[in-house]
């Protein structure tokens, strides 16, 4: 498929001796929403943090194989700028503790260098109105980032991650410490972000991959078990590992 | 409340047993507190009562050659600023090292190394202060008279401080979780910005406290101070010639034959309890954290 916006090909990657993820080919649409469900250990984390290179900083982490961003091999780019376009929530929310609401959206661009004050302003007002997040924090902006509730520190993270402008955001399993109130506004948004970025989320929990995502990809044991528009991967899965896992009759 | 079994009949009330036992471990545990606490206690009482009646305050305005401490409690203070200035850069750059990249063999090697240095008896220091004054004179690069100055006391107490500094900014930033880094590295912060402006700050109290210890730790060393800085009647006379300390009056007066010279040493003694008090009070300010979290 051409057009996609990152892409892997033969993507394998260990910790140490251990596979994590075997030979894995898969394409991530432009403006779209690709999740990736399967069991714990399955390697859904291990692709995303290979596509930001965020995988390599893990003592004795390596992978091999190809992770193209519009067409560029992410490996043979300089990491720090890789990182910049594919931005990346974390299954806990993990605002800076040291920092305020403010200080915590703009730290990837003040410590990019950015002195700008206005501009500054107007990145923080940005990212936090597309997190959904500023009408209940606009008060509160040198609150330390921390004091906020799970689920406004997770929209917080998001915010921080968007502030810098990248073309892909991958979110690992963002609401799994989250209540359902709080996973339902972070749906709603990513289904709002896609507008802008391409969007790749690992999720643990399959209604959630229904509802948000247009593509889904089911992995097992490392390899990639299944790929496919997400209604018809519900509906019509191919493969029988697929049809086990997504009905709940597995093992 | 009736059970809907029969429970089975103790030989002997088990709940009595194990009130009694409960009493009996907590006794103990508070008496071991006691013991450990009566050494404390007397030597603050005993500094206090003794100490504060010998603080006139022409003690404080007197050098030790004519009974005061002024000049030991400037010693002290420049000693202990000077040796921070050494120690402090190098201490917390060699935890970053330990903490941020010291994965591999070499790191572990370091790592041992500085364990190491942190359990040298501090005499032993001393003499390689001394020494290594010694063989730069033999050499010629350094006046033999060096040995017993302001520099080699700091090079000594530096010594001493460097590992402890270490080790504590190592464990302060090894309290840092992965994931505030990992954060920082997704968001396109290269990794030396990432450890000074992102990892250093969350692990900032930590390191102040363990730097502040350290400091008390070297403020009170007396042993390598005999060999290096030795000590002076007068007050600091430049950084080639000998410096006086108050561990090195206490030392000094403690030993004399004269009462008041005795006394002045309890007073000396409390002055120094009251520079560890104030630095440990400061490392506990410094460890409160800046926002509490959730």
């Amino acid at each position: 498929m051409i057009g996609a916006k990152m892409r892997t090909e033969r993507l394998s990657a260990w910790y140490g001796t251990k596979a994590a993820i075997k030979e894995i080919s898969i394409n991530f649409e432009e403006h779209m929403v690709t999740s990736i469900i399967g069991p714990s250990g399955c390697g859904k984390s291990t692709l995303i943090r290979c596509m930001n290179r965020l995988h390599e900083v893990v003592p004795k982490a390596r992978a091999e194989g190809k992770v193209l961003l519009d067409g560029e091999d992410v490996y043979e780019l300089d990491a720090v700028s890789v990182r910049r376009r594919v931005g990346m929530v974390f299954q806990k929310a993990n605002p800076f503790p040291t920092m305020s609401v403010y200080d915590n959206v703009a730290a990837g661009l003040r410590l990019n260098g950015m002195r700008d004050r206005k501009k500054l302003d107007e990145a923080v007002y940005r990212s936090l109105k597309q997190a959904a997040l500023w009408d209940e924090v606009k008060d509160s902006l040198d609150a330390p980032g921390v004091s906020l509730s799970g689920g406004q520190q997770q929209r917080l993270c998001i915010a921080r991650a968007l502030a810098v402008q990248p073309e892909v955001l991958l979110m690992d399993e963002p609401c799994s410490a989250l209540d359902p109130i709080a996973t339902a506004k972070i749906e709603d948004l990513v289904f709002d972000l896609k507008k802008e970025y391409t969007v790749v989320i690992v999720t643990h929990n399959m209604q959630q991959a229904a509802r948000v995502a247009d593509y889904t990809a089911f992995l097992y044991l490392g390899k990639l078990i299944e790929y496919n528009v997400t209604r018809e991967l519900f509906e019509r899965p191919a493969e029988e590992l697929t049809e086990k896992y997504i009905t709940g009759r597995f093992g | 409340m009736k059970l809907p079994f029969a429970l089975p009949k103790l030989k002997f009330n088990r709940n009595m047993r194990r009130r009694l036992t409960d009493r009996a471990m907590s006794l103990a545990a508070l008496m071991c507190v006691v013991i450990a606490l009566v050494p404390l206690g007397s030597i603050l009482f005993e500094a206090l009562v003794r100490g504060a009646g010998a603080l006139r305050p022409t003690v404080f305005t007197l050098d030790t050659r004519d009974g005061g401490i002024g000049n030991a409690i400037q010693g002290t203070l420049i000693l202990i600023s000077l040796t921070s200035l050494v120690s402090l850069p190098v201490g917390i750059l060699t935890g970053i090292y330990l903490s941020e990249f010291g994965k591999g063999r070499l790191g572990g090697g370091i790592r041992f190394f500085v364990d190491v240095m942190t359990q040298i008896p501090s005499i032993v220091v001393g003499i390689f202060a001394y020494s290594l004054i010694l063989a730069l004179a033999v050499l010629g690069v350094v006046s033999p008279r060096l040995a017993f100055s302001t520099t080699s006391g700091i090079i000594a107490l530096s010594t001493i401080m460097i590992p402890v500094v270490a080790r504590t900014a190592e464990e302060a930033l090894r309290l840092v979780p992965n994931s505030t880094r990992e954060s920082a590295l997704a968001l396109g912060i290269p990794e030396h910005r990432t450890i000074l402006r992102v990892v250093l700050p969350t692990g900032g109290s930590g390191l102040i406290t363990g730097a502040l210890l350290a400091l008390a730790r070297v403020a009170g060393e007396t042993a390598p101070l005999l060999l290096t800085a030795f000590g002076s009647g007068f007050g600091f006379q430049g950084l080639n010639q000998p410096i006086e300390s108050l561990p090195h009056t206490i030392y000094t007066f403690a030993l004399d034959s004269s009462t008041g010279l005795n006394q002045t040493a309890w007073g000396a003694s409390l002055i120094l309890v009251l520079i560890m008090l104030l630095i440990s009070i400061a490392s506990r300010v410094a460890s409160r954290p800046r926002f509490a979290s959730r």
